[in-house]
């Protein structure tokens, strides 16, 4: 079984990590760069399969070198066997659309693939296209909002549960012939039901960790001529969408203006009702409410 | 019927008995997964803890894993005394001969080192036969088909078979609960063991106990330091921290109402330990288990069918008078078992594994140290409570303390004879009453003053790691009244009357004019000792895998 792992570097989001400027811009330079948070799922996916019927992961993404590390996140995460890292120039502010054609087309010199995993949405861009349309591509059968899968190697084929429509509420199983794309959903569980599962498993990250500090010596890195695209097709000239504004991010609740009241003290939370009241238009549920 | 995962053999455990059991099926090239449920192996456990190799032993730790003493234990004993204590007078008797009877070395460890050093070594070789060790897995049960025992349940995985398996479980087995052969009602089998790692720098330790690099003390403590309570203290070195303790007879502990806790204060407030702790005293952790007494509970056929018990769990944790001998005969026995099975499998004759196993325990003489006949002879007369209150007023009248007096010369030797300690009767006289007139007649008083300030129970439980398994508590009470249940307010050793962040907590409910005293328990800060399962009325199950508390020093 080969099965490709698709994962992208975001900026760090997390309180403490990610910087923004006066305006409410991302300062990317001060921002370090993770591996994109859902992508762990799709990770996970993969390591499943590969614990349940052996074979290889490799770990694939476009972008800058200072990708690498994040392919290096994977490697540890995943027990990823090869990395892939397709880096251009002219791949630079390529959108949805454009990165799609060089992952597809990056896939295409791995083989073929019998699994593509992919994270449901980036925390950066938030579109949830790339994995769909990168399989639009690739023309295989596709399975998006997975949360729990399992092969069958002998009739070559992929059942999985998935939510419709992204739903928690509703839940259907699908089957479908191999290779296929899978898109994880965040609701993703591996399940390990077995000691011979976990066993593999703790080879498996034995075995990577020495993996994961050399992790350059099974990193591939390729431009757009390795991969084989016409430069028009990919980057920003590739790209069909337009930005057409940003707005800025609105500051936290908890950076907003806040005025400490004591409970006790009753004129300042009779200060508090009222200006609830006003808030809300309408005082009579309110002043209920504060009855006594 | 289903098919199942299988395999030779499921030790379930990896303390000292379960990674000697998995050792030695992998000495026999037999397929063996080991199950513990820790994060890691020791971060569940707890011990004294002085491990013995003893010359008469079978199998010793250092047997099995070759490198053991270099690298997974803290310091070799070289230096061994009791203090017999009233008030601020104390007597010490150097200990030495007891200690070094039958031993070919004894070194001072901390669980969560030496175990987690094991675990790495057993996965390596368990490896090789096909098996493993996985941490993390909480066997819940056994697994029977058609009545009989043919494998193990966990919450983890789904149910694994295995040709034969072994129970290193514990002193809190729920394998040989399950089985029918060790329950948890009666508290007079039981001893509770309470702990604290104190941080010492090695050259203050070299300097206070006046040891080299590679030499440790070891000093117990008796008298009347504890409330009366039947047990001792203990002070441990390692390398770098001490490990000081206490152990007491669990009914004793429940029918004077005492609080652990304060126990373990009382022995680390003395002004004796000061000269040991010094005035910066800084507690690393606090801990506590339940440890079985052989004497009462040790199985004489610890075995079902294919289950095989070794340790606490069985258990064979032999109190040798004031000396501790739990891990060694865990190692012994796992490593027994093991080849028990082994053997009668070449035989072919599997099923005999269990018979073989205990009559090996009695020929290798295991069985005679846990269970010593002199102890059985004398416990009839000596554990009577009336001849107990005669023993104890001759012991405190004058005729009793000119004996003493007359034996001053003796008495070192005498704590010194094996088979004395070993039938020594459980009972107030040579736990309180004999080393209280000891120390009144022939003790001189302790001039240092103790400024040491132990840490409230609260900032103890505050430094604990937990990973709470929220909304799913292990232990359930089955009965709320404080007649049934109101033992646990006090003998738990993370609860206290009067405080509200403990495990069990006394109220007071009125319903229709009546008044009622029941217990209430909060499972968060809980040790997982065991002690509430003999003492209260509950349903006791351990945390799912590597839920609950998590001991760093053990
Ligand atoms: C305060 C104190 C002081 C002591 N001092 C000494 C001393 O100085 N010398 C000495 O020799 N002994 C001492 N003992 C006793 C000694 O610790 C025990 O006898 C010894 O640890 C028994 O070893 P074992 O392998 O049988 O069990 P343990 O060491 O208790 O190991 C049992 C293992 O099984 C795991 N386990 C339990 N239930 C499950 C389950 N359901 N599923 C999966 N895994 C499970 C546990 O996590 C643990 O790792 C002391 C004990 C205490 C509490
Ligand atoms: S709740 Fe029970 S098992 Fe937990 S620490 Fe208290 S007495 Fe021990």
């Amino acid at each position: 079984m080969h099965m490709v792992v698709l994962t992208k570097g975001v900026p760090d989001f997390r309180e403490g990590q990610v910087s923004f400027d006066e305006d409410g811009h991302l300062e990317r330079g001060k921002t370090p760069t993770v591996m994109n948070p859902n992508d762990r799922f799709a990770l996970e996916a993969a390591l499943q399969t590969r614990v349940r019927h052996g074979g290889r992961v490799s770990v694939m993404s476009m972008g800058p070198p200072g990708y690498k590390e994040v392919l290096q996140e994977a490697m540890a995460s995943v027990y990823a066997d090869d990395l892939h890292l397709v880096s251009d120039r002219e791949m630079a502010a390529a959108d949805t659309w454009a990165t799609a054609i060089t992952l597809s087309a990056g896939i295409e010199t791995l083989g073929e693939p019998d699994v593509v995993f992919a994270g449901f949405k980036t925390a950066d861009g938030e579109t949830g296209h790339t994995g769909p349309q990168t399989n639009w591509c690739l023309d295989m059968p596709l399975v998006t909002h997975v949360i729990s899968l399992d092969i069958d190697e002998d009739e070559g084929v992929l059942r999985a549960k998935r939510l419709v429509e992204g739903d928690i509420e509703e839940v259907e199983t699908v089957e479908t012939s191999l290779p296929a794309f899978v898109v994880t959903d965040p609701e993703f569980v591996p399940s390990y039901r077995t000691a011979g599962e976990r066993l593999t498993l703790k080879d498996l990250r034995a075995e990577t960790q020495e993996r994961a500090e050399q992790y350059e010596d099974f990193l591939t890195v390729r431009d757009h001529a390795d991969i084989n695209v016409d430069p028009d097709y990919i980057g920003l000239d590739g790209s069909p969408t337009i930005v057409s504004s940003v707005d800025p991010i609105p500051k936290a609740p908890a950076e907003r203006e806040a005025t400490m009241v004591n409970p006790s003290d009753s004129a300042a939370m009779q200060d508090v009702l009222e200006a609830m009241q006003s808030a809300l238009g309408n005082g009579g549920d309110v002043a209920a409410a504060g009855g006594d | 019927m289903t098919e199942h995962e299988h395999y030779e053999a499921l030790v379930v455990g990896a303390g000292p008995g379960g990674a000697a059991a998995a050792a030695t099926f992998a000495n026999y090239g037999i397929e063996t997964l080991v199950l513990e449920r820790g994060v890691e192996a020791g971060s569940k456990n707890v011990s004294g803890g002085l491990i013995y190799a003893e010359q008469s032993a079978p199998y010793t730790i250092d047997d099995l894993f070759p490198d053991f003493r270099e690298e997974a234990s803290e310091r070799p004993i070289t230096r061994y005394r009791i203090h017999n204590i009233a008030g601020e007078r104390v007597e010490s008797f150097d200990l030495s001969n007891l200690h070094e009877h039958d031993t070919e070395w004894s070194d001072s460890v901390l669980r969560r080192k030496m175990d987690s050093w094991l675990e790495d070594r057993v996965h390596e070789r368990t490896r090789e036969t096909g098996g493993g060790l996985l941490t993390g897995v909480h066997v819940t049960g056994l697994y029977r088909e058609d009545g009989k025992i043919v494998g193990v349940e966990t919450e983890e995985l789904d149910p694994i078979t295995a040709d034969v398996i072994v129970a290193a479980d514990g002193v809190n087995s729920e394998l040989a609960r399950d089985a029918g052969l060790m329950d948890w009602d009666e508290p007079d089998e039981w001893f509770q063991g309470v702990k604290a790692v104190a941080d010492v720098p090695s050259d203050v330790i070299a300097d206070r106990f006046d040891i080299g690099a590679d030499e440790g003390a070891a000093h117990l403590f008796s008298g009347d330091l504890f409330e009366g309570v039947r047990g001792g203290g203990f002070l441990y070195t390692n390398r770098d921290t001490l490990s000081l303790g206490t152990v007491f007879h669990l009914d004793s502990l429940v029918a004077e109402r005492a609080e652990p806790h304060e126990l373990l204060d009382s022995l680390l407030t003395h002004p004796l330990l000061a000269q040991w702790l010094g005035d910066d005293y800084t507690e690393l952790e606090y801990s506590a288990k339940l440890v079985p007494d052989s004497k009462k509970v040790a199985l004489r056929e610890p075995h079902f069918g294919r289950l095989l018990l070794v340790g606490d769990a069985a258990g064979q944790m032999q109190a040798q008078g004031a000396i501790i001998k739990g891990m060694n005969h865990a190692v012994t026995a796992g490593a027994l078992a093991a080849e028990a099975y082994a053997q009668a499998k070449s035989r072919n004759e599997p099923e005999k594994a269990g018979t073989r196993y205990s009559r090996k325990l009695r020929d290798e003489g295991v069985m005679k140290k846990l269970r010593p006949r002199g102890y059985e002879l004398v416990r009839g007369l000596a554990e009577d409570d009336g001849v107990t209150e005669i023993v104890d007023s001759v012991l405190t009248s004058a005729v009793g303390r000119a004996g003493i007096r007359a034996l001053s010369g003796q008495l070192g030797r005498v704590y010194n004879v094996p088979m004395l300690s070993a039938m020594m009767p459980d009972t107030r006289t040579p736990y309180v009453t004999l080393p209280t007139v000891i120390a009144e007649e022939l003790g001189t008083r302790v001039r240092e003053e103790s400024s040491v300030t132990p840490p409230s129970l609260e900032a103890r439980i505050g430094d604990l790691t937990y990973d709470t398994d929220i909304g799913s508590p292990h232990i359930t009470v089955l009965d709320n009244s404080y007649e049934a249940s109101g033992a646990a307010v006090t003998a738990c050793p993370v609860s206290a009357v009067d405080f509200g962040g403990g495990c069990y907590r006394e109220e007071v409910v009125r319903t229709n004019g009546s008044e009622e005293r029941v217990v209430s328990l909060d499972t968060q800060p809980c040790v997982e000792c065991g002690t509430c399962a003999v003492v209260a009325d509950t349903e006791w199950e351990h945390p799912r895998g590597d839920k609950g508390v998590e001991f760093k020093w053990g």
